[in-house]
């Protein structure tokens, strides 16, 4: 006899993993695809429609919307690690914002003949307040360093700025392994603003270090 | 990953505006919209009911082993949108178990960051 839970266990796949994902944009040409398909385990695309998933109604410009690709590769038994990457924000940024939402950290590739092109990109990342780190596509000889790419991307100090070869799956993983450590690191920065002590309502603010102050008493 | 026995979802001999298989809902009924990246696996009772429209029936078999929303709507050829009201339809009558992700953007899980970390480095 089926019992109300055995019968909504899940079927021959068992336990469901935990998703996650991570965003990888750049502009036109910039190597998105092949940076995925190199680690992923399998890489799709879906049609080329919008999520519309904030739209009570589908509408016309969902139809002109950019294909998602998406690979996929598992970490574990229950975790799942999703690449997303879509071709463009383009006039729809509703699915680029929703493959934000959520997300552990974008990486933003770009192509060094054409920094340009992916100004627009970072303009956008930027806006989502998420951690990001600027992977530079070069398989060529290097003729500039990641210095300079900072300095001409305008990106602050603290976001990674690395070379890679998005042929490579090594030089792919690397790149997704300094994001993860940067987001641990960015989020250790936000736990400790959040979790700072503060000073009670009506409470006297302190003007020194406290135990200066009791230290004279004794 | 591949799914021999659900490769051809698509139902080529059925031609249908999209938004058709969700009665014109670009949103599921109730509740909030799924993720793209919500992992869905198919329940015992999804695997034994009677379904009489055939993308539940494709979703069913697709998701026998987890998959995302996107990968859902890739296979079948769906937009995401369309894919979205299906799965969450189904979870409503327990035909699959919907897995939701973490949001880092409520409050970072950094248990789930070393893990992916540590995934990285293994694969």
């Amino acid at each position: 006899m089926d019992s109300a839970e055995s019968r909504h266990r899940p079927g021959p796949g068992g336990p469901v993993p935990c998703p996650a994902k991570i965003l990888v944009v750049g502009g036109p040409g910039s190597g998105k695809t092949t940076f995925l398909r190199s680690v992923a385990d399998q890489a799709l695309t879906t049609p080329a429609t919008a999520a519309g998933g904030r739209r009570r109604r589908p509408c016309k410009r969902m139809r002109h919307a950019a294909a998602l690709e998406l690979g996929r590769i598992t970490l574990d038994d229950d975790l799942v690690l999703y690449l997303f990457s879509a071709a463009s924000a383009g006039p729809d940024r509703q699915l680029w914002d929703e493959l934000a939402h959520g997300s552990i950290g974008v990486v933003v590739l770009a192509d060094p003949r054409r920094l340009q092109d992916c100004f627009a990109v970072l303009d956008d990342v930027e806006q989502w307040h998420l951690p990001f780190v600027v992977a530079v596509n070069s398989f060529g000889p290097m003729t500039h360093t990641a210095n300079d790419i900072r300095e001409a991307l305008t990106v602050p100090a603290e976001v990674p700025v690395m070379f890679c070869d998005a042929r490579q799956p090594l030089s792919v993983k690397a790149v997704l392994h300094r994001l993860v450590r940067h987001t641990i690191t960015r989020t250790a920065m936000w736990h400790l603003a959040t979790t700072r002590r503060r000073p009670r309502i009506g409470a006297p603010l302190l003007t020194g270090r406290p135990h200066l102050s009791t230290r004279s008493r004794r | 990953m591949d799914h021999p026995e659900a490769s051809p979802p698509s139902h080529p001999g059925r031609l249908l505006r999209p938004y058709a298989l969700t009665r014109g809902r670009a949103r599921p009924s109730h509740g909030t919209d799924l993720e793209i990246e919500a992992l869905v696996s198919t329940t015992v009772i999804g695997e034994t009911m009677h379904m009489p429209a055939p993308e539940p029936h494709s979703i069913a078999l697709l998701c026998r082993e987890p998959l995302s929303v996107a990968e859902i709507a890739a296979h079948m050829k769906l937009p995401l949108g369309v894919v979205r009201v299906l799965v969450a339809d189904m979870a409503d009558q327990g035909m699959v178990e919907v897995h939701r992700p973490s949001q880092f953007g409520t409050g970072p899980d950094v248990t789930l960051l070393e893990r992916v970390l540590d995934g990285l480095r293994r694969v």
